[in-house]
């Protein structure tokens, strides 16, 4: 693979910003991962931590221990040698996901707005397979790529005061996991019992950002089993 | 050894110097908005600069303390008493046992710390004791105190026990010692914060651009330990961008599409889609950490060589505080 332009910048006193592309697409996130996993592996000198994003990785460093020109030239070295390869080896993971009724209260309104039978959008959305591109928003929340177009359907109007823990939603081509009882707009179409956010283990988040994941359609007598198994 | 809360004041939170290493899981930085004042604050009860304190916003708790302890208040400047007087700030304070410290409504500056000999020892959730409100974790019972809570603290360092042992008034002692007004003289009232250009400076349009440094934003009362909101000018882009979420960090100012700045503060989210247009230098920080909603600010654009001039020596005179401080045990 041909490797991608970068740019490295300063963002505030303390931070650089690697751009590594400037579209969500599997190649630009390839060279996220390859960054990131670098990092991981050989942490930089004075290096806080790291944040990688769609197409780019954010370093927090200190600044009694290094200087944003050390920082910067090493990590341009490290880019000069780096290859995506690295990132081939994602993990797979399966989301158990109970749909529609009061999992997921907007399946119906998804469904007639694709002028399609509930089932089939359940089919569609566990079908395909996703892209982890980038964990924010909340502690655990997953960005996914690959939502099928066929079932891409706009936010609501009204945003929820309270979307459950768990709660699959879709947003425009989007489709994510509420990991913490939050307000939001999403589309809620079912809810997995797995925790999302497990503040007390390490990694405290269930996803990370290069998984591949696959949701695995789950009864409510199933969805009830998994809740008592997970605590 | 604890502290019963009698009333929880506007906010109070159990904060550290916040949760470092888990923002790539979306995990919330948090800790004291007003570092600085937090970590002198634990210098003057001879803490670890990190431990965990009280960050007490707008109006002060009521505490009652069941030992005696010694105890540090830094940062804005809350009126507290104990007794009828009123506590002093910047110093070491022997408290008798059965002492209530009170606040009593607003004063200056919107965030005062208060610093425990011992620290206020709560679990440590992902390496931090910081309360994130949001997430529901760390500090007490991952919420704001309330009244009828009971906060355990830790046990005092050898340099604390000594200096208890050598003040005794009743109800309260303070050391005949202080940190120096010139340590803390930057905090001011509608400041003019400085700041270094963002990566979306450029895709401002040119009035924007000039607005932003010369004229002044009102701090909105829909300002908390996320972030500020601020109105003023509105501060609009060339063209619509549809930027792509990136990381974001404590002092960061995003612009939404509605041209009214945000200044991203300590509970900031992890990544964000809106461009950037500046980021507050780390030295002033704990100035903006200060500002009450209804101020005004102004911001003043400063190289990044200047930036980190003033945060290495803003670092170094808390070095050399520090080492007066633990001095101060030996004499």
């Amino acid at each position: 693979m041909e490797r991608s332009s970068y740019k490295i910048s300063p963002m505030g006193d303390r931070a650089v910003l690697v751009q590594l592309g400037d579209r969500i697409q599997p190649e630009t996130h390839g060279w996220v991962r390859a960054l990131s996993i670098y990092l991981d592996q050989h942490p930089l000198p004075g290096m806080v931590e790291y944040i990688p994003a769609f197409t780019s990785v954010a370093l927090i460093y200190d600044l009694m221990k290094t200087t944003y020109l050390e920082v910067k030239s090493r990590l341009e070295e490290i880019l000069a040698s780096l290859s995506p390869s690295a990132a081939a080896t994602a993990r797979q993971v399966v989301i158990p996901v109970c749909y529609g009724g009061e999992w997921g209260p907007d399946l119906e309104f998804v469904a007639r707005y694709h002028h399609m039978a509930p089932e089939e959008v359940i089919t569609i959305h566990s079908e395909g397979e996703y892209r982890v591109y980038m964990i924010g928003f909340a502690p655990g929340f997953p960005y996914l790529g690959g939502l099928p177009e066929r079932i891409a359907t706009p936010r609501r109007a009204t945003p929820r005061m309270k979307i459950p823990a768990g709660s699959v939603g879709i947003a425009g081509t989007q489709t994510g996991i509420y990991p913490i009882d939050s307000p939001g707009g999403w589309q809620i179409i079912g809810r997995t019992p797995l925790h999302l956010f497990r503040p007390h283990r390490n990694p405290p988040s269930l996803l990370q950002s290069g998984d591949r994941i696959r949701f695995q359609p789950i009864s409510p007598d199933e969805y009830a089993a998994w809740v008592e198994e997970e605590g | 050894m604890s502290i019963t809360v009698l009333t929880p004041g506007f906010l109070t939170t159990v904060q550290d110097l916040g949760r470092i290493g888990a923002q790539r899981y979306g995990v919330t930085v948090g800790g004291a908005m007003d570092p600085f004042s937090l970590r002198v604050a634990n210098l003057l009860v001879g803490n670890e600069e990190g431990d965990a304190g009280l960050e007490m916003t707008f109006t002060g708790p009521a505490l009652r303390f069941h030992q005696d302890v010694l105890i540090a208040i830094t940062g804005g400047d809350l009126p507290l008493h104990m007794d009828g007087r009123l506590l002093p700030r910047w110093r070491s304070v022997l408290v008798k046992a059965g002492g209530i410290l009170r606040g009593s409504g607003m004063g200056k500056g919107s965030r005062a710390y208060l610093a425990v000999a011992g620290g206020i020892s709560v679990p440590s959730v992902l390496g931090s004791k910081s309360t994130d409100l949001k997430a529901g974790i760390g500090g007490y019972q991952g919420r704001p105190l309330q009244e009828g809570d009971v906060l355990e603290i830790g046990k005092p360092s050898p340099w604390a026990e000594s200096l208890m042992g050598s003040l005794h008034d009743f109800p309260f002692a303070a050391a005949h010692w202080q940190v120096s007004p010139k340590m803390f003289s930057f905090y001011r009232e509608n400041p003019t914060l400085r700041v270094i250009r963002g990566g979306h400076f450029h895709l401002f349009d040119r009035a924007s651009r000039q607005k932003f440094f010369r004229e002044e934003f009102l701090v909105t009362p829909q300002s908390d330990r996320m972030g500020y909101r601020l109105t003023g000018p509105k501060v609009n882009m060339e063209k619509p961008y549809e930027m792509i979420s990136e990381a974001v960090t404590v002092g960061t100012i995003q612009v939404p599409p509605d041209g009214n700045p945000i200044l991203l503060m300590a509970d900031r989210q992890t990544t964000g889609g809106y461009p950037k247009i500046a980021h507050v230098i780390t030295a002033d920080l704990p100035v903006v950490a200060q500002v009450k909603p209804g101020e005004r600010i102004r911001f003043q654009e400063v190289s990044l060589e200047e930036a980190w001039t003033e945060y290495r020596l803003r670092e170094r005179a808390l070095k050399q505080l520090a080492e007066g401080i633990r001095a101060k045990g030996n004499g």
